[in-house]
């Protein structure tokens, strides 16, 4: 019998810890929860009612109840992480819901850099910190908010909103 | 005869009825409390000069007489969606509890969905069900907008919809066994979205109606056969109809375990017909709530709430 494989077609939810992994090269729960913690500061607690799934190799999602794992969906929660690449990548919906709660790897934008960054346009802000994946915030009604993901390499902030998430604003007054 | 003549005999106001259906309908926002609050909403329109007034009857419910409900940054934050006044009611009448688990079966494209999921503080597990894959993408895409982390969506006939993928069958600790609450808002002959579609009578034809009348019986016969004793399954349409409104009800109340409850909400609007082109239907659809577009300046829409019995 061969040993089990990421099955493309089914959500299976994510093991525990390594200990726990039966699927080679399958992101562990703790993994996840310290990934965010490592990268961002966001506090483990978080993520405490919550459980993580993957469909497809390496397309993480988070999920606020449970269910029998595996279950045949169209959707579990919301995508959350790319795994099983080099550099994991969070996605602009799960940065946008759970970034806020972000210490570091945070670069607060500008209203018209902002306005930018929303329409996809590549930035050459200010930052002297670690290059990758930050979280892109500004300000809305007082307080920071984030927008979305940038990749900071080469003195450059990459937008990598998602074409169905950009938009032409023009930034406010 | 156009079908807002077929419906003339009901309407309490034919006049304002007619008028009030050839006037194009305001922009209306709703407010997602899972990502922000109305306080905030309220300040970043304002700091973007965009004039927003709160409806009378719900405070997280805002015309926007100018603007266009997206290309601002509160909608690029998730933080409004694009809602029709009337469109509110029915997840506001199910009132979900943080925490329950509750079925949306025919979901897409998720403006109710996505309401239920935040009347549940986006806790508690919310399926949201529809049969067109191709409106799936819009309802994964507003959910993922919006923040929601509470949902399931499944591509399923809603008539057949079974608890076995959920695990009903065996002792999975996280399995379903069956609903707390289901959403019918079923697809329907769409007359009362006249204001927002002025084609929407393009393609209308009596067939039709009978035809997605059966749809909605097996649809919403399988709500109430899939929600516990003591849960509730709001059923609604955006059409005049008594064939997909009330003849649906009547047919439920006759082949499943359930009675209608009233459906209390602040909005103006007349009760259900319990006679229609010589049909009779249970004196109790007389609970559910008609509403005309000349009541509240909205589209028109159908309402109603039942309670599971056994």
């Amino acid at each position: 019998m061969s040993d089990p494989t990421n099955d493309g077609q089914v959500f299976d939810r994510l093991p525990s810890t390594s200990d726990d992994r039966d699927v080679a090269g399958r992101a562990t729960r703790s993994e996840v929860i310290e990934w965010w913690g490592d990268r961002f500061g966001v506090d483990a607690e978080t993520f405490e009612n919550y459980t993580f799934w993957e469909k497809g190799a390496g397309k993480i999602w988070v999920f606020a109840a449970d269910l029998p794992s595996p279950t045949d969906a169209e959707g579990i929660g919301m995508t959350f992480l790319r795994t099983r690449q080099e550099h994991w990548k969070p996605t602009t919906n799960a940065v946008q819901r759970f970034g806020g709660r972000a210490t570091h790897n945070v670069i607060d934008l500008g209203p018209d850099e902002a306005a930018r960054f929303l329409a996809g346009d590549d930035l050459d802000p200010d930052w002297d910190g670690d290059w990758g994946y930050l979280i892109v915030t500004h300000e809305m009604a007082g307080e920071r908010e984030p927008i979305g993901v940038g990749l900071y390499v080469h003195d450059e902030l990459r937008s990598v909103v998602p074409k169905g998430r950009r938009a032409s604003l023009t930034a406010r007054e | 005869m156009t079908p807002l003549e077929r419906y003339e005999s009901l309407v309490d106001d034919p006049e304002a009825f007619r008028a009030a259906c050839d006037r194009p309908l305001p922009s209306v926002v709703r407010v997602n409390t899972i990502k922000t609050t109305v306080d905030r909403v309220r300040e970043a329109f304002d700091d973007a000069g965009i004039s927003h007034i709160p409806t009378d009857w719900h405070p997280g419910v805002l015309r926007l007489p100018e603007a266009s409900p997206g290309r601002n940054w509160p909608h690029a934050h998730g933080w409004i969606h694009g809602q029709e006044e009337v469109s509110n009611l029915p997840a506001a009448v199910l009132d979900p509890d943080p925490g329950d688990r509750v079925w949306d079966t025919c979901a897409a494209p998720g403006s109710k969905t996505t309401q239920l999921a935040a009347l549940m503080d986006d806790r508690g597990l919310l399926v949201g069900n529809d049969n067109n894959l191709g409106r799936l993408s819009a309802l994964r895409h507003n959910a993922e907008r919006l923040g929601v982390t509470n949902l399931v969506v499944t591509n399923r006939d809603a008539r057949n919809f079974s608890l076995k993928p959920f695990g009903s069958d065996g002792d999975d600790d996280a399995r379903v066994d069956a609903f707390d609450a289901a959403l019918v808002d079923a697809p329907c002959s769409c007359e009362g979205t006249i204001r927002k579609n002025p084609d929407a009578f393009d393609t209308w034809s009596l067939d039709h109606v009978h035809s997605v009348a059966g749809v909605q019986k097996g649809i919403l016969r399988r709500a109430v056969q899939a929600t516990r004793p003591g849960g509730v399954v709001v059923y609604s349409t955006c059409t005049f109809a008594p064939e997909e409104n009330e003849a649906v009800l009547d047919h439920v109340l006759d082949t499943e375990a359930c009675r209608l409850a009233d459906v209390d909400v602040p909005l103006e609007g007349v009760a259900g017909v319990t006679e229609w082109e010589g049909a009779e239907y249970d004196p109790s659809v007389e609970r559910a709530l008609r509403i005309y577009p000349h009541h509240n300046d909205t589209g028109g829409f159908f309402c109603a709430k039942l309670e599971v019995t056994g």
